[in-house]
Parts: C-alpha cells; structure tokens; sequence
C-alpha cells in the first residue's frame, strides 16, 4: 500500500507531485508502517554521523555498483538490499541524501531501474532537514529480512549506453556539467581531482545546462514556472522529445532526469551514466570543445 | 614490511587491518570526530592555511615547521562535518604524523592510504585524496628543508 502524496502547494504545479515530499510532511509521516526512509550521500560516513531516525543507508558505491563490471547490480542483488534494508515491493521509499540530493536522486534512478514503483525525494534533502533543526539520530537500524522479489532491470527506458547516445545524435542532449567541464577547460569538476578522462569537452549538439540551475540556495527544486523557463523556453525541449543527459558518471544528471521526468514529465528521457568518463576516453567518438554546442559531422 | 612508517602510524595501521570493513569505517569515523580543532593563531588567521584542491570537499591545511634540528613538523587541519570521509584521512594524518622530524615525515611510503584496507569501501577518488593531502604535507616540509 503506498503512502498518500505530500498535498504541499509548490508540488502540485509539477507533471508528477507524488514524487516529492517535503520536510514537514516527512515528520509527520515518519511512523507510518509502509514508508521506508533511505539516505543516499557521496561520502560514505555521513550517514553514520547522524540521520533522520528510522532511515537506512544505501551506498551508491558498494550498494549499487556492481563490484567488478562497470554497471549496476543484478535484480537478485538488489532484492538482497531491498529485503536487508526493509523494503518491500509495495513500499513507499523517501530517498534523501547530501548535496542538494545528487546521490539520492542517482539512488532514486536506479531503484526506478528495477521498477520499484513509489520512489520519492525529499525537497531539500538532507542539507533541508538539518538546516530546520530536525532531530537526527546515529542509532542504524539492523538489518532485516522482507521478501523482496527478484527483478531484472530494465534499463532500456530510462538508461543510455554509448552506442544509444551515438543513435540518438541529432536528437535532444543536455550535459549537466560545469562550463569549464562543457568547454573542455577541464575535464573533471572544480575541486574534484582528476578523474582521467583523456579528452576534454562535450557531445556534438548537447545543449549546456549545470544540474545546480535546477535547485535553489536551500537545495529544494525551484519552482515549475522556473524550470519550464530553463528547460523549454532556453533549451527548446519540446513535450514529445527523446532527450538523454549525461554528467561524469551520471549522478547529477540523475538530478537533471529526475527534473525533466518527474517534474516537467517529460516521457522519454535517459540517464547516460557512462558519461564523460566514458564517451572522453572512447576511441573516434565526436567531441566539440568550447562553447558552442557543434554539428553533427556527415558520416 | 611497515618498518619504514613511524611508529605512530605504523599503529593506526595496524589497527585497521585488525579489523573488518565496516569496523573500519566507524574507525575512520572516529579519527573523523577526533580530528583536534585549529589552534587559536590559525582560527584569526584563517589566510595561513592552504586548501588541498585534490580533496572532494574543502580541506584546509597548515604545515609549519620549527627551528629546532629535526626541524619538527606540526600539522593543523581543517574540514567541515558534513565531510566525515576527508576528516577522517586528515585525523589520521595528523595522529600519525604530527610532531615528527621532517626526515621521518619525508621517508613515509606514498602508499600508506591503500594500507588502511579501505579501498573497496570508498571510491578511488576519495582515496586519491587522502594520498594527495600526503604528498602536499611532504612537498610542504621538502620545501621548508631546501628554505
């Protein structure tokens, strides 16, 4: 059974509301049985230093990534942490995490991935809650045993490989990077070290539009009307477009799909998680350095 | 094997690989809350540390060195909570190593961040990290020798 939708006004302006909850909403609801509250961060100990009572952590690293092949894990892996962490089919899952919900809402990606079906974010995150003086807790619920079945991925849907993104050529790209990273000034994102993509700059016609335009100071989604301004009037992006985004690995670009899928409902966007990491070392791909977005040269 | 690292360190070693992965990590997280507050000269004087710009989230650094002969090294860090991972490499570092002769601090091995055993639990990057903020504390003391 799943949990009523956040009836919170900002939300009821985008294509799906039910995939937010705020705060409040959030402590209100923290007690309800088939509600599960999962935190997603990109440092690993975060969690550990104090979390929203009841939620369980869900690495995006060691949980799922599979451990050997560059790819995510296999559908009877991710029943094995669905049914550890408590989740059942049918349960509504709140993902939370650090950075304005870059790696909750990568989370939220690849649990969509396997079909769960009410997977939600909090607006905000975890940066929100702690910021409203919210209680935490570091006591870590044990592990559990529910029955969660196993389903293969589907990734078809909603995910890009690299020969889909050279099919797609010509169609809808957003590169969620930095500038610098889109220019090709660097390769890897400020402050971050080197990540050893060899070449520099973006996919032919990809349109340059940072995930971080996307939320607000507090980390909350900016508003409906703002996010049409960016992603269809800017960008151009009309209701029936096939669009792919990409980042470095794919994480902020979850933020973008979440975004375009969930809140301006867009139909027909995938994630590439290869990304730069991928498309800057493979070999006779396109790429066009500076500002300009490029053409697609004749094959 | 591990003659080459001080003793001090040697031991933060040791007790890492005595352990399992995630007794490790809170391990980790313990260096984390551990990691010692800068010292007043260096909170009014927040320009006297360096940012290690290899490191995910911000981490600031300072490395001074005094007049004595073994030109004794100390060493302050600062990072903000919400990044436990790189407070826990720098807490590491600064138990470790603070308080040594420059020569021993040079002679550490650059590898001392894969011994931790923590390798699979967090991502390459973050390890890259750890291993740059040691090779900026060696650069920094080198110089302040060849000075």
């Amino acid at each position: 059974m799943s949990v009523a939708a956040d009836p919170n006004e900002k939300f009821a302006h985008y294509a799906h509301p039910e995939r937010l909850v705020s705060t409040d909403w959030l402590a209100e609801n923290l007690d309800t049985p088939s509600l599960v509250v999962v935190e997603s961060d990109e440092d690993v100990l975060l969690y550990d230093t104090g979390h929203i009572p009841g939620a369980v952590k869900v690495d995006w690293h060691t949980d799922l990534n599979d451990e050997v092949t560059r790819d995510y894990v296999d559908g009877t892996a991710f029943a094995r942490l669905m049914s550890a962490k408590g989740i059942s089919r049918d349960s509504t899952v709140v993902i939370y995490g650090d950075k304005s919900n870059w790696w909750a809402a990568y989370a939220l990606w690849v649990f969509s991935l396997f079909g769960h079906e009410d997977v939600r974010l909090l607006d905000g995150g975890r940066d929100k809650w702690l910021a409203e003086g919210r209680p935490t807790t570091i006591d870590v619920p044990g592990d559990q045993s529910v029955d969660y079945p196993v389903v293969e991925r589907d990734d078809a849907p909603i995910r890009a490989y690299l020969n889909d993104v050279l099919d797609h050529l010509g169609k809808p790209l957003i590169d969620v990077r930095s500038v610098d990273e889109y220019t090709g000034a660097r390769t890897h994102m400020p402050a971050y070290p080197e990540e050893g993509a060899l070449r520099g700059g973006h996919i032919p016609t990809a349109a340059s539009v940072p995930w971080a335009r996307a939320a607000a100071e507090d980390g909350t989604f900016r508003s409906r009307s703002e996010l049409d301004a960016i992603y269809r009037d800017e960008v151009g992006l009309k209701d029936d477009d096939e669009v792919v985004a990409y980042c470095r690995i794919g994480e902020r670009s979850s933020h973008t799909w979440f975004v375009l899928c969930h809140l301006l409902g867009f139909t027909r966007v995938r994630n590439y998680d290869g990304s730069w990491t991928e498309w800057g070392n493979a070999v006779r791909v396109p790429i066009v350095k500076g500002t300009e977005r490029g053409e697609i040269s004749a094959p | 094997m591990t003659t080459t690292l001080p003793a001090k360190l040697d031991e933060i070693v040791e007790d890492f690989q005595a352990l399992d992965e995630p007794d490790r990590l809170q391990l980790l997280l313990e260096f984390s809350r551990g990691l010692p507050e800068l010292p007043r000269h260096l909170q009014e004087h927040p320009e006297l540390l360096e940012q290690v710009v290899e490191c995910q989230t911000p981490l600031f650094l300072s490395v001074e060195i005094d007049d004595s002969a073994e030109r004794i090294v100390s060493l302050y860090f600062s990072a903000p909570p919400e990044a436990p991972t790189t407070r826990g490499f720098a807490g590491v570092l600064q138990e470790g190593l603070d308080g040594l002769p420059s020569a021993e601090i040079l002679a550490v091995p650059d590898d001392v961040p894969d011994r931790l055993g923590l390798t699979r639990a967090i991502t390459p990057l973050r390890m890259r990290g750890m291993t740059a903020m040691l090779g900026r504390i060696k650069r920094t003391v080198r110089a302040g020798q060849a000075g």
